[in-house]
Order: structure tokens, then sequence, then C-alpha cells
């Protein structure tokens, strides 16, 4: 036992941990995510959703990763090969990587660095080239108009959403996310409700939240699969597991988008009122809490369209992310000397 | 906002929309020249469901016409089998019995609801919202289970026959269309509260998709698109028929012809169905559903006839021409959605590829009724 606590904790064993460890995370949540969305868009539609596979339908998303996986690549002529089969994991793989700086509990981190809420954005930023490869490469007008759609959001929603992180950094004072995690002990101090760091604290929450929707491409932000429009959007041409790569991406995105506004503003793995011991329970309460309001969204509203989406960024968002910048800089000079 | 597109770039390139999209609900083929999202040019292809509906009913008796009529546009084919039966019986002097026109009145009414409910959920489908369709389905499939009860079938009825219909209503049938009424009262509310008033649904419909009154001339459109734009026109009030001028409903209008506005007619439009439903089940007159002399071979004098109806997608009209054989000379069917989609080409210019097909939607195409 010993040996495997040891094995856990020094570095080349427990990078191993982890490295096994995201991975099985990142596969379980895109089959378990696959049936809440189709068990929460059943409730809300006055179905059932999948029962029939397993013990209230869990399997399914088992079986049909299983018929993804044993399904003909279908390749269309004309395409580019490298780009076209490069793209998918271009999607995931930094998903993926993403993983090892989310603090799930003050213990259960890959890596707990000080950069680590740059490297998450740095990473996400891949994303959408993952997605222009897709629609690029795979010869299809659909898929074109796709990408160049996801393009253009992913820019226009990056800016009010890096604003905002700034605003966060210029409050927490750092940008490793445990200790921004630690600094938020007990509900009032969760960051959302820090009023006294910056007023519009809930604000910023609100466009952080719907930047991320926007970011990973969910409802009602979905341009870049609007299916009655696109019908599959970049990944029209993908058969199989190469959709099937695209699909678990595009999961492990709203898992990492959630998962930062958690940490961000709901306070990670801290308890709201200290009563129950903190730990990764409350992480993922609050993370499957958040994703659940994703799926709900995405089942009661309808679809925006590009230049609508781009006028709520451009005129909406960006000019409020920046009145909250200047407002927080202010706030951190005038609060000491209000209290004072 | 204006979405016309006012770029001079020379470099289009053409999207093939369809045979096969999800869009077009079928298999119409709608090729757009696009400059990057905005449609240059669009022009719609047909054929590809052709069944030569006016050859068939050549080469067949007057009576064994009337299943196809059902078969054209298969959401309203109770309107369309009154269509031609109209005409026939115009042609061959039947009368109707005034309990059978009464029973058609409903019929037809529940069947433009039934008809509406769908568009309601596909339109809803085509902007993205998902949920509407099976709410609207959940309610649909009251209307369907009704008329099976008394028509035996659940979409292509062929319940009316020369001088009335096939078979009389009984009480259950009409306890369970006013229970019906009753429930579509209470949830039409809803639908409003939930659909209608979403914010993301009216910046998508207002002020886009334009179809004026001048539009609907030029290419013949009727019904909820030639009111969305403001005409007051209705086959039932403008050339009564059956016996809808003993009801009292109204014409919903909406002067703005842009996407909402046909979607507020086809909405309105449920609740006026209602209304004659109920009408026309409080004053059911006694008596026969079928005419006592109906001759067994029809055969109708030489002349040339010409029957309207409102159908749920607007005025669908049949000429007949008879050369007094037991077959039609030459049959003619004007289908609604035919001319609602020609304006779509003068319609579409210049518009993104998203908002063009929500005004698709809005046109509610069903698409073996143009191609009949």
């Amino acid at each position: 036992m010993d040996f495997l606590t040891n094995l856990i904790n020094q570095d080349p064993g427990r990078l191993l941990a982890f490295l096994v460890g995201i991975i099985a995370f990142a596969a379980f949540n895109a089959a378990f995510l696959v049936w809440m969305e189709r068990k929460v868009a059943g409730h809300i539609q006055r179905r059932i959703g999948p029962k029939e596979v397993g013990p209230f339908g869990l399997l399914q998303t088992v079986v049909d990763g299983i018929k993804l996986m044993t399904k003909q690549i279908l390749i269309p002529d004309n395409i580019d090969p490298i780009l076209f089969r490069i793209a998918p994991p271009m999607l995931l793989i930094p998903a993926v990587m993403s993983f090892a700086v989310i603090p799930f509990s003050e213990t259960l981190v890959a890596r707990e660095i000080n950069t680590g809420l740059l490297l998450i954005f740095a990473l996400a930023s891949i994303n959408a080239m993952g997605v222009l490869l897709g629609g690029w490469g795979s010869n299809n007008k659909y898929a074109v108009i796709s990408a160049a759609r996801a393009v253009s959001q992913n820019v226009a929603y990056e800016i009010p959403m890096l604003i905002t992180v700034i605003t966060m950094i210029m409050v927490t004072h750092t940008m490793n996310l445990n200790e921004i995690v630690r600094q938020q002990d007990g509900i009032l101090s969760w960051y959302i409700f820090r009023w006294n760091a910056n007023p519009l604290m809930l604000v910023s929450f609100l466009i952080f939240f719907i930047c991320s929707l926007a970011e990973t491409n969910r409802a009602p932000f979905d341009m870049g699969e609007a299916e009655s429009e696109l019908i599959a959007g970049y990944h029209t041409e993908y058969a199989g597991m190469g959709f099937g790569l695209f699909f678990m991406g595009e999961y492990a995105n709203i898992v990492i988008g959630c998962a930062l506004t958690v940490v961000l503003f709901l306070g990670g793995w801290q308890s709201p009122f200290g009563l129950t011991p903190d730990g990764v329970h409350w992480f993922l309460l609050k993370l499957y809490f958040l994703i659940f309001v994703v799926i709900w969204i995405r089942w009661v509203y309808p679809r925006t369209t590009i230049y609508g989406l781009l006028n709520l960024s451009w005129k909406i968002l960006i000019p409020i992310s920046l009145f909250n910048l200047i407002l927080t800089g202010a706030m951190l000079k005038l609060w000491p000397l209000i209290v004072s | 906002m204006s979405v016309l597109a006012q770029s001079d770039s020379k470099e289009t390139f053409v999207l093939n929309l369809g045979p096969q999209h999800p869009a077009t609900h079928g298999v119409l083929r709608v090729k757009l020249e696009m400059d990057g999202e905005y449609i240059r040019h669009a022009e719609p292809v047909l054929g590809y469901i052709h069944r030569m509906h006016e050859k068939m009913g050549e080469n067949r008796t007057w009576a064994q016409f009337m299943p196809n009529t059902g078969r054209m546009d298969y959401l309203s084919a109770m309107a369309y089998n009154h269509g031609y039966v109209l005409a026939v019986e115009r042609a061959a002097g039947i009368e109707v019995p005034e309990r059978a026109e009464y029973i058609r009145a409903i019929t037809v009414e529940l069947n433009r609801i039934s008809s509406h409910l769908v568009w309601f959920g596909a339109f809803v489908l085509d902007l993205g919202g998902f949920t509407p369709l099976l709410y609207a389905f959940d309610d649909r499939e009251e209307i369907l289970d009704l008329l099976q009860a008394i028509t035996g079938s659940r979409l292509t009825y062929c319940y009316f026959r020369f001088g009335g219909v096939y078979n009389d209503i009984d009480d259950d049938f009409i306890t369970g269309t006013k229970e019906f009424i009753k429930r579509l009262r209470e949830r039409m509310p809803m639908y409003h509260n939930l659909v209608t008033k979403n914010i993301i649904l009216i910046k998508r419909l207002r002020d886009i998709g334009f179809v004026d009154a001048e539009m609907c001339r030029k290419y013949g459109a009727t019904g909820p698109v030639l009111r969305g734009a403001g005409v007051k026109y209705d086959v039932r009030k403008a050339e009564p028929y059956s016996s809808y001028p003993e009801f009292d409903f109204d014409i919903p209008t909406y002067p703005e012809g842009d996407s909402m506005a046909r979607y507020m007619v086809r909405m309105d439009e449920m609740e006026q169905s209602m209304r004659i439903i109920e009408q026309a089940l409080d004053k059911l007159p006694d008596g026969p559903v079928i005419a006592a002399k109906v001759p067994k071979i029809i055969k109708p004098e030489k002349g040339d006839y010409y029957a309207n109806v409102e159908a749920a997608r607007g005025s669908f009209g049949v000429r007949v021409v008879s050369d007094g054989t037991n077959k039609p000379y030459r049959l003619k069917l004007r289908s609604p959605s035919y001319s609602n989609l020609s304006v779509y080409s003068e319609a579409a210019k210049g518009m993104l590829l998203a908002d063009a097909l929500a005004l698709m939607g809005s046109l509610d195409l069903v698409i073996p009724c143009i191609d009949r």
C-alpha cells in the first residue's frame, strides 16, 4: 500500500496515474454526458429518454460508442488527406490536456502550476484550429461555411472572456487555479458574491458563462453545426470514430468550460458553509450542476444567427466587460480607502 | 435590421441545398448562388417527387381519383379531398345534406389545426429549437386519434364522398373534440409564453423575410403567406362554400409581411378554427350524412368546372373538364405550396443563409403538394 501511495505521489508515477485518470475521466464524461443530455432532453420534452440498454439506459452510450468504433471510416474523394485526419484529434487533445491543471480538490490535481489559467486559454484556442481544419479539409461547402462561422465566433467570444479573466486575475493576484480556489473559503467569499472586489461580479460570471457556451459551440450559439442550415457543419463528412472524436472533444470542452467557471467563481472544491468537509465531491456537484444548466439551455432555446451572435459579443459583451475591467481597477484602489 | 448584402465581391459559389437537406422537409432542391453567407440568387428546382397526379386523374374514374388528392398535401388531406369533392359535386349537380356539410367543416378545421401544429413544431425546429416539436405532436396526436375514430385513417383520410361523407360522427367524437378544444385552448398560452415571446425567436423572425402583397399578387401566393402580408383574403369568406357562411369567424391578418407575421397568422388561425368547430358542433343538424340519390357511376355533363377551397397552406383549386364519360377529360390541380414557393426566389435575394431558411420554413411548404 505504501508503495502505491509513494508511486502516486512521486513524479513519474504521479504523472502516469493522472495521465490514465484524466483520459479515463474525459472518456467517461463523453459517454456519461451524452446519456445525461439525452435524459435531460427527454424529460424536458415529456419523454423518458434512453431506458433499454442497462439500468436507466446508462449503457446506451457505450453501445453507441461500440457502433461508432466498428463503423467504416468513410473518406470522401478530393479531401485534404492530412488536414482531414488531424482535425478530430486536434479538437480532443487540447481539451484533455487542459484537465492537467484543473484542481478537482486540494490534492487531486495533476500539475499545480502558477500559470494554469494561461495554459488553459492557450490550449482552448487550439480548438478553433481543429474546427477550421476539419471544415476546410473535408471539401464540403457546408463544412467550409461552418468552419468560417466557428472561427469568427471563437474570435469574437474570446475577447470578452479574456477581459473578464483579466478582471479576475486583478482580483485574485494569481493565475494558479489552486490558489484561486483556496481564496474562496465559504460561500460569501466565492468570487461570484465578492461584491467588494467588484460590484458587478455577477455580471462577470454571466459574461464568462455565456462566452464559455459560445466557445464550446453550444446552443443557442451552435452556429458551427446548425443542423437545419449546415446539415452537420464542420463534421458533415466525418463518419465513425472521426465523428466520435469530434463529439468527445465537444463534451470535453464543455467540462473544461464548466470546470473553469466553478474554479473561478463558485469556489471549486470548497464547501459552501463549512459544515461538510471540502473535497472533490463539492467540485463535481457544482460541475455537473453547471453542465446540467448548459444542457437545459440547449433544449429550451432556438438558435441565434451568426450576426446576432457577433452583435451580442461586439456590441454588448465587450463594452460591458471593458467597463467591468475599469470598475474593478477603480474598486481595487478605492476599497481600501473606504474601509480605512 | 436590414440584411441586404451590399458586397461587391465577384466571387460567388453555388450551394446545392437539397434535395436531401434537413431544412427543406422533403425532396426540394434549391440552387443557391452564394456570396459568403449572403444569397445572391435562389432557384428552387422541382420534380424530385413528381407523381403525375393530374395525368393519373385522366385515366381513372371520378371516384377512383379521390385517394390521390389526399396524397398531395398529406398534412391537410381533408381539405384537398374537400376541394376535389366540391368540384365533382358542382359538375354532377349533387346536393349535399346539411349535416354532411357541417361534418366536413369540423373535420377540415380539425385537420387544419393538426397541420398548423406540425408546421409550428417543424418551423421552430428549423430555427434550432427542438422541444416545441414534441409538444406540438402531443396535441396533434389527439386530433389524429379523433379523426382515426371516424375516418379509419390518420393521415390520408379519403373520408368524403360525392354527396356527403361516408360515416356519421358519434357522441364520442363530439365529446372528444370538445375536450380537445378545451385542452388546446389551455395549451395555446403556453406556446405563446414559451415560444412566441422568446427573445431569440423574435429577433430571428421580426423584420426579416419580407413577402409583401405585391409579391404575393405577382406569384399567386395565398393563405397565411398572403394574410401575413396584410391582405384579408380567405377563400372561406371570399367565395363561401360548404357550411362556412353559417359560422362566425375572423380572418387574422398582419400587415408587416415578415416571417413573424406569417407565424402569428397561423397561430391565430388555430384559434379561429377552434371557434368554427365549436359553432359547428353546437349547431350540428340531424339528418343523413350522404345524399340519397348519388348515381353509382358519375358522368357529369360536358363542361368545365372549378372549385376552390381554403386548405391549410392557401387556396387549393380543382378544375375538372368533363366530356360526359366516366373519366375526367382534364384535371388541373392548383396547389398553394407551389405558388407560395414561387415567391422564394425574389424574397430570399440578399438574405443570409440562416434567415433564408427561416423564410422557407415560414412559407410552410409541403413538397409532394408542390410536385403533385
